[in-house]
């Protein structure tokens, strides 16, 4: 049979006073690697093993003043670089209101380098395997008793001299402790793994089932649930029990004012072109045109429908008759609509229509073009264009 | 280790401390009354620091006596008695406060009746600021703080040679009256004294904030005259870098928690940014003020904190004393930043300094060190019969 391999030997005492003796005197005899073991922390101990200060504060130094000037220059780039924003009226780079935030990350970075710093260079995560560990030893320690080990890899280590040692020192028991026979880490065994796979479900479902079935609330309802209807919906508030109400007599929709020369025969006289003839204005109404008015009408205004023949063709607009109206008569007959032409009020707002009667007369100048017109056209373009 | 005698034996406080004492008051004292003949407002406005500065240290003591017994610290046990000493400045206001009750009219506006007719806050606010009213508070908050000093102290005296634990007890039971007591007046004292210097100004805060100032003076005090004591022996046996550690880590916490109060104040001011509340800081920023608002803040927290921050500094005694007397320095600052400004309170001009601003102080410095002689003479050092002297003087972290 194989020979463990010894770890080291423990001893435990009983009081606090006694094992703070009894370190004193390990640690002055030259021992270096021991380690003591209490149920809580003692005043004094560091001292009695001649602990130097430990270095996880210049990892939580280093990680602190990070975090500062990360969360200080990420905030000045977002804030004033990046997407300057006014908020209250404070400048882009409000400091006074980033100092919280600045604080917070201080203390986040601080707090994770330092658990993390410990984790890995004091603890050798991710091991998490120790001889001591299921010993009696560590059963007493972490209930009433106090205790020191001495490992086996110490210079002075020598089973005889350190039993000695102990008793002289008044333990009440001696271990020896051994290394493990197979060098396993628990934590990749098959058994821990499912141990951690059921209890991350368990907790994972029980968390779930619980907040968003049992205690479910709604985190805040101010516009989740409002006191109004949606369309189609029926009305608990009007006795004919119709969500969606008629408007009252006589009410105008914005921009939809209601045609006060309707089925009149000529009222040009009373109506004059609001529109200026400009380019934006006449191109708005070429727009209009072509959407409303070209299927019947044509693209040009000849009369020539896209619909062929599927209607009675409307008149050309490039007639004398058309040529000859005023513009507020174009612009009632639009209104109004004139034999088979219906109003095109509904669809088309007034500015719309005006600018359609604009756009019309344009036409008809283009297809009626005289010579002088030819040459502006030609003067203009050798100015504008190159 | 039970059984083990105290070695400690009665001493006399040194001679030249007790003359420095006297001296530095008699020449501050001097300057003062002759700055209420120069200049009877500005020095009025002075000594209102150098009373507020009294309050911070005996106030301050009393509260951390009290915190001690409370919190059943094994620590502080052996410099009790000089935190007692300090508090028996609390008992010397009674004196210190005249000269203040003759100049009301020149710090207070609010004492102007006129003034307050024709001002609709003020007539609002007139239940609580009247002159009265006020009379009867800081008179009323004097006497329950000198009743407090005087139960503390006599209980702890009385140990000294009967070595009964039923003092002990008492006054743990007298703390945990003081400490609600406490928080109540020095806010009151704060409000009356400071905040009602501009009358239409409030903050729900500043009572917390006086008191970061009142802690960190009392604790720099406090630590000055440990550190001194233990370098001549006063203790029986030399206190350990451990006491003074946990002194530093106190300064500490309240470096930070005067930065947080602080702060807060301002945040939510700068914030809000409300007429009716900026208008304070807005004098703290005009002229030459900007300055001084700057330097508090580098004065009060970022010097201190550099100096405390790392463990070794704190175990140093020789650093803790440097840092002990600049936070004093600072919290004379802190309350020349926050009193002073009132003085040229809507009209032109920055900060003023000059000789009334260093006579006052001086003479404050003497009258702690002459009040803390008085006090400790044929008294022991340490509290010898308290039953948590032997761990105090053993105390490790």
């Amino acid at each position: 049979m194989k020979e463990k391999k010894v770890y080291g030997l423990t001893a435990l005492f009983d009081t606090p006073d006694r094992i703070i003796d009894a370190v004193k005197k390990i640690s002055s005899d030259g021992y270096k690697k021991f380690d003591v073991h209490t149920p809580y922390p003692l005043h004094g101990m560091d001292g009695a093993m001649k602990l130097k200060p430990s270095k996880l504060g210049y990892i939580t130094l280093v990680f602190g003043l990070s975090g500062a000037l990360f969360a200080l220059l990420f905030m000045f780039w977002a804030m004033s670089i990046d997407y300057p924003m006014v908020i209250g009226g404070k400048p882009f780079f409000a400091l006074p209101a980033f100092i919280p935030i600045t604080f917070e990350l201080t203390v986040l970075l601080a707090t994770l380098s330092t658990v993390i710093g410990m984790l890995t260079f004091f603890f050798s995560f991710p091991s998490n395997n120790h001889p001591l560990i299921g010993s009696d030893y560590m059963r007493s320690v972490s209930a009433d008793k106090f205790g020191i080990s001495i490992e086996a890899e110490d210079e002075k280590f020598d089973d005889i001299q350190i039993r000695a040692l102990f008793s002289k020192l008044g333990t009440i028991q001696i271990e020896e402790i051994y290394y493990p026979d197979t060098e396993t880490f628990p934590m990749f065994q098959k058994k821990f793994i499912l141990f951690l796979l059921v209890i991350a479900i368990l907790t994972g479902g029980t968390t779930y089932f619980v907040l968003n079935k049992l205690l479910f609330m709604q985190p805040f309802n101010w516009m989740m649930t409002q006191d109004k209807l949606i369309p189609q919906e029926r009305s608990e508030f009007f006795s004919d029990g119709f969500g969606m109400r008629v408007p009252v007599d006589g009410t105008v929709a914005r921009g939809f004012l209601p045609y006060e020369f309707k089925g009149e025969v000529n009222p040009a006289s009373f109506l004059s072109n609001p529109i200026l003839l400009t380019k934006k204005s006449i191109l708005f109404g070429q727009q209009k045109f072509l959407t409303f008015c070209s299927p019947c009408h044509g693209n040009f205004g000849d009369g020539d429908s896209r619909l062929r023949g599927q209607f009675p063709n409307p008149p050309t607009l490039h007639s004398n008759r058309v040529k000859e109206m005023p513009d507020g008569q174009i612009f009632h007959i639009i209104n109004n609509g004139q034999n088979i032409m219906p109003s095109y009020s509904s669809q088309t707002t007034v500015e719309e229509r005006w600018a359609i009667v604009n756009y019309i007369r344009v036409l008809q100048r283009a297809k009626n073009a005289t010579q002088s017109d030819l040459e502006e056209i030609k003067k203009e373009s050798a100015a504008n264009g190159k | 280790m039970a059984n083990r005698v105290l070695e400690y034996q009665k001493k006399d406080l040194p001679q030249n401390m007790s003359k420095l004492g006297w001296a530095l008051f008699a020449i501050g004292a001097l300057a003062g009354v002759a700055a209420f003949y120069v200049d009877n407002t500005r020095a009025a406005y002075n000594y209102l620091i150098a009373y507020m500065f009294i309050m911070s240290v005996g106030v301050g003591s009393l509260f951390l006596i009290a915190l001690e017994y409370v919190a059943g610290a094994d620590w502080s046990v052996p410099f009790r008695r000089l935190m007692e000493f300090f508090a028996a400045l609390v008992p010397l206001m009674f004196i210190l406060i005249i000269p203040l009750l003759f100049n009301l009219n020149e710090l207070f506006p609010w004492m102007n009746k006129k003034l307050v007719e024709g001002d609709a806050i003020l007539t609002g606010k007139a239940p609580y600021l009247n002159s009265t009213f006020f009379i009867i508070r800081v008179f009323g908050i004097l006497l329950l703080w000198t009743l407090f000093f005087y139960l503390f102290t006599r209980n702890s005296m009385n140990q000294d040679s009967t070595k009964d634990q039923k003092f002990t007890k008492r006054n743990i039971i007298i703390s945990a009256i003081f400490i609600p007591v406490f928080a109540i007046t020095l806010t009151m004292s704060s409000v009356d004294w400071m905040m009602s210097l501009e009358p239409h100004w409030f903050s729900t805060i500043f009572g917390v904030y006086y008191f970061s100032g009142t802690m960190l003076a009392a604790l720099a005090t406090l630590t000055l005259a440990v550190i001194f004591l233990n370098e001549k022996g006063y203790f029986g046996k030399l206190l350990i870098p451990d006491h003074l550690y946990s002194l530093g880590a106190l300064q500490f916490v309240f470096i930070n928690f005067w930065g947080y109060i602080a702060f807060s104040q301002y945040l939510l001011i700068w914030y809000a940014d409300l007429p009716e509340e900026t208008v304070w800081f807005l004098h703290r920023w005009s002229g030459s003020w900007a300055f001084v608002s700057i330097f508090l803040i580098i004065v009060h927290f970022v010097v201190p904190y550099s100096i405390l921050l790392s463990q070794p500094a704190k175990m140093d005694a020789k650093r803790l004393k440097i840092a002990s007397i600049w936070i004093l320095f600072a919290h004379i600052l802190d309350l020349y930043w926050l009193i002073m400004p009132n003085m040229n309170e809507g009209k032109s001009g920055g900060a003023v300094f000059g000789w009334i601003e260093i006579a006052f102080p001086v003479a404050l410095v003497g009258l702690i060190l002459v009040v803390f002689n008085i006090r400790a003479r044929n008294k022991n050092i340490i509290p010898v019969g308290d039953p948590k002297i032997e761990r105090g003087l053993n105390f490790r972290l």
